[in-house]
């Protein structure tokens, strides 16, 4: 579909919105490329084609696979029953299907470990009953390995997808539907033949944002001990002392993940769905009754239990018999704080960043815009490492430029005014994360005919005026869910934070990742129970505020 | 959307964050966890009166400083591994520790070249075995090799900076030749594939999936202290008298510096000198059951529990050297895979 001519320019708000937005993505980028080309660099390469890129390669291959397939499974189906279907708990499972996400990954993989090992509940119950003493006896399940990684991140990345998918499956056209069953499409058919591949578009918006964290991710993946490409990154710039030759391996993985991306969306093409101009109705869910609706509440039930129920009953056994609830004082608070003000505010600028650039290319004629967007994109695409590290020397020599002017006009020197005041975090979480409320926000306006800003433009409104009164209103579930998403990331970020922060503040995060790395994770559990509770409050209020009305 | 009035409202509120830093201060970036250290800065703070301003880092603490130059805060670097150490002298990014009390109480091989970096405690990585199923009390580094060990040896991540460390050192004892052999026999031991923690070791050993595994000694101080299911995966192992067929015990370092632009330099020397008494060793060396580097403080915690160690004579700097060696060939024997 040839993209209609355009008789008006988008507001200027929305362009700047882009320019920005994509510059400050591009800083890091940009420093990271510099860094590679450095003249420092030796050369890393023969060394790792022969001895780690085929395993690592190999490794990161199957647990992108595994975890897409995974992934895809819960969120696709999940979404599928509560979007179509009426049966006990539905509405609650609707919006606790996305807790899972809440919990940074690798405290679940701890968790996980924990659970399954030799003093965890099913082996000492195993033990009890068998009268066997030692892992010698029997054999059982261990999740420390590239099977048990797929598990971890397939269970708590799922919510990606889900989110993305249900949006979509909730919105379809009742028209469609109701065609399709005049003409006698079975449910299942109806999910082969139109549910599925509606749904591609945000099936794959999802699944990237899930797959990126799963190939960026150091923590669950090196302590189940899989050999991924990110940490051949890590042992590269640590173990060899080469940040040249980390940056390099970085950007290899990036060039690679931009021409995964864009070969999905030529392949896709310029296909495209879009509701009808009329107000979409909402096709009716059909009533389960009996087995059928056990059953099917069992099967929402079981991602939510693995993925959330059980780390965070662990989690809070923790809490409960260790004491902990004495480690609530004022410095906990202060990190609470910390980590409100922070995500809040980094997720208040994405999603109006993200607005902004989605808008200025959906409005503008300039076939730079959507390249923009893209560029905007690709923060979630590099370890979060990696990207604090390349935003660390742009942001540093922001702030050393400004204290010698300062000191040289007044004769005081302010410090360091971003990195200084945590500014500096939330430039990082903006860049990291602009991505998700792009794609969020993205999916949300795909699914509104261009024809609707067309008519609204013959109306005589302006482009502020279409965002206003037809976007927002019509998108707003998809925005809600986009910086609900931001938030809960802000809230686990951990990389960026750990590298990033001023001195004497903490968040959630780093107070739980000090206790996981003197190896005490189980002391970190009332800090990372007050994350998911964090993130949860939004979650409900986003549920109840309308994503399930009907 | 949000204006502009929002959006400076939210840039004051992220400026809440930052704390006015007193006149008497001294700015801490360390890559020690903070519950490990806390009992001997609050200490530092009552005995001087200064306050001491942290961060905990973990990787890029050393890009850190070197990207903030001239006008950043950080005065006092404190890291946990020789290399670290090392890389930061290498980065310029240190500054000479000029004290007489610092060369009295730290010997000159813990100490950086010019005094750049100073010990303040060390630690071992030893061997500990099943209590139930091995009966020895001493062995080498070496001896992990022997095919008696098949499918009965655990280790964390061989591109772990521990681990890193001591291949290193084993590096410098016998040449890259008999390294990658003894990477590879390693290997060949394992029960299980290298990861996890050093604490999941001993989990291991209690469980039946290996007898023999390397572990840093603090974690057995840490884990015999323990009041949850920890303290029985202490009560599994027992640690060996370990040492490297012709030397000592391999010992790694916590170590601090002063940054290069430190605004209080004085305050950073006053800091790292109250680190090494005795009261500091014990408050931090004997709270996480490290040996403590200052020779006046006797019977530390951890010499109870598991004896004294002697540290091998390998020098920490040649260690530090040969660390990217040591990443190369554990990657070649593929270890971790």
């Amino acid at each position: 579909m040839r993209r209609p001519p355009r008789l008006w320019r988008p507001s200027s708000r929305f362009v700047w919105a882009s320019i920005a937005g994509s510059g400050l993505v591009a800083l890091p980028v940009l420093a990271l490329g510099l860094t590679a080309l450095s003249p420092a660099a030796t050369s890393i390469w023969p060394h790792l084609v022969a001895n780690v890129i085929p395993d690592a390669l190999a490794n990161t291959a199957m647990l992108l696979v595994g975890v897409g397939l995974l992934c895809s499974l819960i969120g696709v189906g999940t979404a599928w029953l509560v979007t179509q279907y009426e049966f006990p708990g539905r509405r609650a499972f609707e919006w606790l299907l996305v807790l899972p996400l809440a919990i940074p990954t690798y405290l679940t993989a701890y968790i996980y470990v924990e659970f399954l090992g030799f003093q965890g509940p099913l082996q000492t119950a195993l033990r009890a009953l068998t009268g066997y003493r030692s892992l010698r006896d029997y054999w059982f399940p261990d999740p420390r390995n590239l099977a048990g990684a797929i598990f971890v991140m397939g269970i708590v990345l799922y919510p990606y997808v889900y989110l993305s998918v249900r949006a979509l499956f909730g919105l379809q056209s009742a028209t469609i539907v109701e065609s399709a069953r005049t003409l006698g499409a079975a449910r299942g058919a109806l999910f082969w033949r139109i549910g599925l591949p509606m749904a591609r578009p945000a099936l794959v918006a999802g699944l990237t944002l899930a797959l990126l964290e799963t190939l960026n991710d150091i923590g669950a993946t090196e302590y189940l001990g899989v050999r991924s490409l990110t940490l051949s990154i890590y042992t590269t710039w640590l173990n060899r002392g080469s940040l040249a030759g980390a940056a390099q391996i970085s950007c290899v993985m990036l060039v690679l993940v931009v021409v995964l991306i864009a070969t999905e969306a030529r392949l896709r093409g310029e296909r495209r769905f879009t509701l009808s101009v009329r107000q979409p109705r909402a096709v009716g869910r059909r009533r389960l009754s009996g087995r059928a609706a056990l059953a099917t509440s069992a099967i929402c039930a079981l991602p939510l239990l693995f993925g959330a129920l059980l780390p965070m009953g662990f989690l809070l056994q923790e809490v409960l018999t260790r004491g902990l609830l004495q480690q609530f004082d004022m410095a906990l608070l202060r990190n609470l704080w910390n980590a409100l003000l922070l995500s809040a505010g980094a997720a208040l600028i994405v999603v109006a960043l993200g607005l902004g650039i989605v808008a200025a290319g959906r409005l503008g004629r300039e076939t730079w815009l959507p390249a923009l967007a893209r560029i905007a994109s690709l923060g979630y695409a590099l370890p979060g490492t990696v990207l604090a590290l390349g935003l660390l020397v742009p942001l540093a020599a922001f702030d050393n430029l400004v204290a010698d002017t300062v000191s040289a006009l007044f004769g005081v020197n302010p410090g360091l005014i971003l990195i200084g005041s945590g500014a500096a975090l939330v430039i990082a979480y903006v860049v990291r994360f602009l991505s998700i409320a792009i794609s969020g926000i993205q999916s949300g306006l795909a699914r509104i005919s261009p024809r609707i800003d067309d008519a609204a433009r013959a109306l005589g409104s302006s482009s502020g005026e279409v965002l206003r009164q037809v976007h927002w209103p019509l998108a707003r579930p998809a925005i809600a869910a986009a910086a609900l998403l931001v938030f809960v990331d802000c809230l686990k970020e951990l990389p960026a934070t750990l590298l990033l922060r001023p001195l004497n503040v903490d968040t959630l995060a780093t107070i739980v990742y000090g206790h996981a790395s003197r190896g005490m994770f189980e002391d970190g559990a009332l800090a990372a129970l007050l994350i998911v509770i964090a993130g949860l409050y939004p979650a409900i209020i986003l549920a109840r505020a309308g994503g399930t009305k009907r | 959307m949000i204006d502009k009035t929002r959006l400076s409202l939210i840039a004051l509120a992220s400026c809440l964050l930052a704390t006015p830093v007193l006149a008497q201060s001294v700015n801490l970036y360390t890559t020690r966890e903070p519950a490990l250290l806390n009992p001997a800065l609050e200490a530092f703070t009552k005995d001087t009166g200064i306050k001491v301003n942290a961060v905990f880092l973990k990787d890029g603490l050393q890009e850190r400083i070197k990207a903030e130059g001239a006008n950043s805060p950080a005065d006092v670097m404190l890291v946990v591994d020789v290399g670290e150490i090392n890389a930061a002298v290498d980065a310029g990014i240190t500054q000479p520790v000029k004290s007489a009390l610092v060369d009295k109480t730290v010997p000159a091989q813990l100490r950086g070249a010019q005094d750049n970096w100073v010990t303040l405690t060390k630690r071992g990585r030893v061997v500990v075995v099943s209590k139930e199923r091995v009966k020895q009390d001493a062995i080498t580094y070496e001896d992990l090799a022997d095919p008696k060990w098949k499918g009965k040896f655990c280790i964390r991540a061989g591109q772990h900076p521990y681990n890193n460390a001591f291949f290193a050192a084993y590096l410098t004892h016998h040449g890259a030749e008999k390294t990658e052999a003894y990477l590879k026999a390693l290997k060949a031991n394992t029960a299980r594939k290298p990861g996890g923690g050093d604490r999941d070791v001993a989990r291991d050993i209690l469980s039946g999936q290996c007898d023999i595994a390397l572990i840093n000694t603090y974690y057995i101080g840490l884990m015999s202290t323990a009041t949850n299911e920890q303290k029985g995966w202490f009560e599994a192992i027992k640690p060996l008298k370990t040492t490297f067929a012709n030397g000592g015990t391999h010992v790694n370092v916590s170590a601090a510096a002063i940054a290069k632009h430190a605004p209080n330099k004085d305050n950073a020397v006053k800091l790292i000198e109250y680190m090494l008494s005795e009261k500091a060793q014990v408050l931090y060396g004997d709270g996480n059951f490290e040996f403590p580097v200052n020779a006046d403080v006797k019977e530390s915690a951890i010499v109870k529990l598991i004896g004294t160690v002697t540290p091998d004579k390998v020098a920490l700097t040649d260690i530090a050297k040969n660390r990217k060696a040591a990443a190369d060939l554990v990657d070649k024997a593929g270890f971790d895979n």
